[in-house]
């Protein structure tokens, strides 16, 4: 079929719609939105986490639309989000205070609180299991009974109140990080100005947080593979839920238990360590020290998590031989929906800047054909 | 869970921060106004700094035009008209002259604008130093110190090493003797229209979250040589094949029937108006 | 610059007994200093303060320049020149100190303090630099002309054809063929880079020449062609000159006076002559010995 971009641009566009409604219609089926969010919450999350808005049903409803495309749920869910008034602001939450699911540290085997596996499937064998491929509704809460009553059963020390210090509190105690001032500078919202350079940390923390997510982990791999030195070490993973509130009145003494509770987000907390040269006048004298990444996204995608963590720290090092610690080029780098519009605006028709470029070319080509016949 | 959208599709507050950056940009010309950049149901990169232009200074009483590589009815100039049309129902025209608000992707309109109408231009690289330089905190130093020897360096060397300045479209412009301007990738031809124009030209960077402007009566200079001087594309003797007009900027097309090369008019509006007058005179002739 | 205003620059030059750049009292600091090693005799471990690890990069340098005087500044690396020289240029910000250029304004203020605009203009016009890494002075991908034409665009020349003829001239002067003229920096060897950067130093004519090691790293033959060529700049131009090296030979070679640096100061100074027939600080005898 003939595609004439020029003109009858109108009509065009409004088959191309039909037609790309009927190939979605074509497969005869649809899905409800429960079970969008039933059965896909790692997508969920992913694209909630992107388009930093905490909207469980909504990103359903952007997923299916997108027909699974995460990129594109992003992008609709995004541009719903810059409809929003802020009305309000949250109180500041303490990640010491989550409920935690799961909580792991790869620098110590025994902290204080425990290892906490809990769900993961870190340590699962990827084979395709066919079972699923014929799989009920019934088979799923026979299933969801059975393993209810397994835990249900487990002996009482296996269980915790889901409550737990902070591993590197142990090595703030021993003075091994540096410890810092609470910083209480209002934080950035980079989606209510635009990035300015060098960044504040809360500017770029967010940037990270809401970055497309394999963009995130490919510059995190690429720091440690060795395009800027960085070796951390898990010091705490920490996935469970956080509660939100609004402070009752806004003045700066409002009692904290007088605020109201929103509700709860899943969240994924990292810090990483990293060994660093301190600086020779630190007091200590001992010229190697800790410091710390932090990565925090929304949801459970763990990965970006640690990922992010590692930038946070290239991005503090900020030594311009490597691209992973080159702000500009980390942080204009990782927006899944900036990234998307700018590649797919190639396919636009640009005919009149080709016509210029056309011209040039011709004119110089003339110019050096006529000066090698002289 | 249907939801009705504000009109022109922002909240208020957002409006009116994309207005103030407006206003900046139209006090200190050329110069590149940092803004929040919402983000849109269209791409980035697909015109969503234009738009956001648009949707600021759109009122109920407006009359629309867009157009893309010259055309109304360019898929993309469509799709835009239509967003802005869904949340505002303002007129929409194809008529250069009946238009309040004239956005365009590449091209500036033949017919020249006046003083009551603002022309919007999308653009998807504001910074005209970033092919000499990367760093956005260096370009921003440059600006203000206005050290443009970069921008000056890459014409010289295109001269030297192939005989020829001019640079395709987006050739870099000093707005009122002070900021070096990327005037969007409109052709060669079109930039000369910015200089001492009667309306007033915004420029919108959705991705890049950058707004400026020229204002009516402001001096737009290409850069060039005093021995080099800028060049427009060249379309001598060249003429439109549908309308018969010269001196305008002109698409070169294959008929494929005998496998010539023809031109028409970019601008299709202007072309088709041009026609509908020398259709309307034969008749009279014929009465 | 036309060859009659040149001519009457270099003769008010000479006419005057002022020099043309002034350093006096320059420091740069690496660390916040503590009162210990900032006390002018302080005693530190090579240049670093054993107290507060302070890097005391260069400490209280001062000395002056002539028109068409070359001033050498001897030292091994690490002991502070190249730091001094860039401070002198701008690359780096100097601790503290005062710099006069007189070609500038008269040698009414310190050039330090100025805006980086104003910086920026004294780069352009007053100051030629060359680095001993090619690769900071030139820009490797664009052609030489275009390289010897930046900072003739930079003070505002705007005539393609004046500058790509200044552009040869140069070349020519560097010893550098009209073919390769078009040709990126990034296709020639080490010495033609090099000559590509006193040719390109030399575009505005300035008063200053500022030369930071720039036969470092070349055989030796094409040490003796660039050594020529700085003599040859001198006496046609003259110009002042800074030269930096580490190389004994190449001081004796260039310049008339002469300072000794040794672990951020100036442990020596004098007539180049004189100090090579009598050095007196330890370390400028050792110098002076194994060049023999």
């Amino acid at each position: 079929m003939g595609y004439v971009a020029v003109r009858g641009g109108g009509r065009a566009i409004e088959e191309s719609l039909r037609l790309f409604e009927l190939e979605r219609a074509s497969s005869g089926a649809s899905v409800a939105l429960d079970r969008v969010q039933a059965c896909f919450p790692d997508a969920i999350d992913q694209v909630m986490g992107e388009s930093s808005l905490y909207a469980p049903r909504l990103a359903a409803l952007a997923f299916k639309q997108a027909r699974g495309s995460v990129e594109e749920a992003v992008f609709l869910l995004r541009a719903f989000r810059s409809t929003l008034e802020r009305t309000s602001e949250t109180c500041v939450v303490d990640m010491e205070d989550m409920q935690v699911k799961r909580r792991i540290s790869a620098a110590f085997k025994d902290v204080p609180g425990g290892q906490v596996l809990g769900a993961t499937r870190d340590y699962s064998h990827r084979l395709i299991d066919f079972s699923l491929a014929d799989e009920t509704d019934g088979d799923v809460r026979d299933a969801a009974a059975r393993l209810r009553k397994h835990f249900a059963e487990a002996p009482d020390d296996a269980r915790f109140d889901g409550h737990l210090p902070k591993v590197l509190d142990y090595l703030r105690d021993q003075g091994l990080i540096p410890s810092c001032e609470n910083d209480d500078t209002p934080p950035a919202d980079v989606t209510m100005a635009s990035l300015e350079f060098p960044c504040v940390r809360s500017a770029r923390l967010q940037t990270l947080a809401r970055g497309m997510t394999q963009a995130v982990e490919a510059f995190g791999y690429a720091a440690i593979r060795g395009y800027g030195p960085a070796h951390p070490t898990v010091g705490e993973l920490r996935s469970g839920t956080v509660e939100l509130c609004v402070a009752a009145d806004a003045s700066d003494d409002a009692d904290p238990l007088d605020a109201f509770y929103l509700g709860d987000m899943r969240v994924c907390e990292v810090e990483s360590v990293f060994e660093v040269e301190s600086d020779a006048a630190d007091a200590s004298g001992a010229g190697l020290s800790f410091d710390i990444g932090y990565g925090l996204v929304m949801g459970d995608t763990e990965t970006k998590a640690v990922a992010m963590s590692v930038l946070d720290h290239c991005l503090e090092l900020g030594d311009p031989r490597y691209p992973t610690q080159d702000e500009e080029f980390v942080l204009y780098h990782v927006d899944g929906v900036e990234a998307q519009g700018f590649i797919s605006h190639l396919k636009l028709p640009h005919y009149v800047t080709f016509q210029s470029k056309l011209d040039t070319v011709r004119t110089a080509r003339e110019r050096q054909a006529h000066a090698a016949s002289v | 869970m249907q939801r009705l959208y504000n009109f022109a599709f922002f909240d208020e507050a957002s409006k009116r921060e994309i207005r103030r950056a407006i206003v900046k940009g139209i006090s200190v010309p050329g110069y590149q106004v940092p803004f929040a950049s919402r983000e849109m149901p269209i791409g980035r990169g697909w015109g969503t700094g234009g738009l956001q232009v648009t949707l600021a200074i759109i009122g109920a009483d407006d009359v629309l035009k867009v157009i893309d590589q010259g055309c109304d009815e360019s898929v993309n100039a469509v799709n835009i008209k239509k967003l802005v049309c869904a949340t505002t129902d303002v007129e929409t025209v194809e008529d250069t002259a009946a238009a309040t608000i004239i956005q365009s992707r590449h091209r500036i309109p033949e017919e020249p604008l006046r003083s009551d109408q603002v022309l919007v231009l999308q653009v998807p690289t504001p910074e005209p130093l970033r092919s000499f330089e990367p760093s956005e905190a260096k370009t921003r130093a440059l600006h203000a110190e206005a050290d443009y020897t970069g921008a000056w360096l890459g014409l010289f060397d295109r001269i030297v090493r192939f005989g020829e300045g001019s640079t395709g479209a987006d050739h870099p412009c000093l707005v009122n003797g002070r900021y070096v301007m990327a005037p969007s990738p409109i052709p060669r031809f079109d930039t000369t229209k910015l200089d001492g124009s009667e309306h007033l030209t915004l420029f919108g960077a959705g991705r890049e979250k950058k707004i400026y402007a020229v204002p009516p009566h402001t001096r737009v200079a290409p850069l060039d040589f005093e021995d080099r001087p800028f060049r427009v594309e060249d379309f001598d003797g060249l003429s439109c094949r549908l309308c018969g007009a010269s001196g305008v900027y002109l698409d070169e097309i294959v008929d494929e029937a005998t496998g010539e090369t023809v031109h028409q008019c970019n601008d299709t509006a202007f072309c088709a108006k041009r026609r509908e007058r020398a259709a309307a005179g034969d008749e009279t002739k014929g009465e | 610059m036309t060859d009659m205003e040149q001519a009457r620059r270099v003769e008010a030059d000479v006419d005057s007994c002022d020099p043309c750049l002034s350093v006096s009292h320059l420091s740069l600091r690496f660390g916040a200093g503590c009162p210990s090693c900032m006390a002018p005799d302080a005693a530190l471990e090579r240049n670093v303060c054993p107290v507060c690890g302070t890097v005391h990069a260069v400490r209280d340098v001062s000395f002056d320049v002539y028109p068409g005087e070359i001033v050498g500044i001897v030292g091994e690396s690490g002991s502070g020149k190249s730091s001094l020289m860039k401070c002198i240029y701008f690359d780096q910000d100097a601790s503290e100190g005062d710099v006069r250029a007189l070609p500038f304004d008269g040698g009414a203020g310190n050039i330090l303090d100025l805006s980086s605009q104003h910086k920026r203009r004294v780069r352009n016009t007053v100051f030629g630099m060359v680095y001993q890494n090619p690769y900071l002075g030139l820009r490797m991908d664009f052609s030489s002309l275009s390289n010897i034409a930046e900072q003739m665009i930079a003070s505002g020349e705007r005539r393609v054809d004046a500058m790509c003829e200044r552009g040869y001239e140069l070349l020519g002067e560097v010893n550098i063929p009209a073919r390769r003229a078009k040709d990126a920096p990034a296709l020639f060897s080490g010495g033609m880079q090099q000559r590509v950067q006193i040719a390109k130093a030399l575009s505005n004519n300035p008063p200053i020449l500022l030369l930071d090691e720039v036969t470092t790293g070349l055989d030796l033959s094409v040490q003796a062609s660039v050594l020529d060529l700085i003599l040859r700049i001198r006496r046609d131009y003259g110009v002042g000159m800074v030269v930096v090296s580490h190389d004994l030979g190449v001081i004796r070679m260039l310049a008339d006076r002469t300072l000794v640096m040794l672990d951020g100061r100036v442990v020596e100074r004098g007539l180049t002559d004189q100090i090579l027939e009598d050095p007196q600080h330890p370390y400028t005898q050792q110098l002076v010995y194994s060049l023999i």
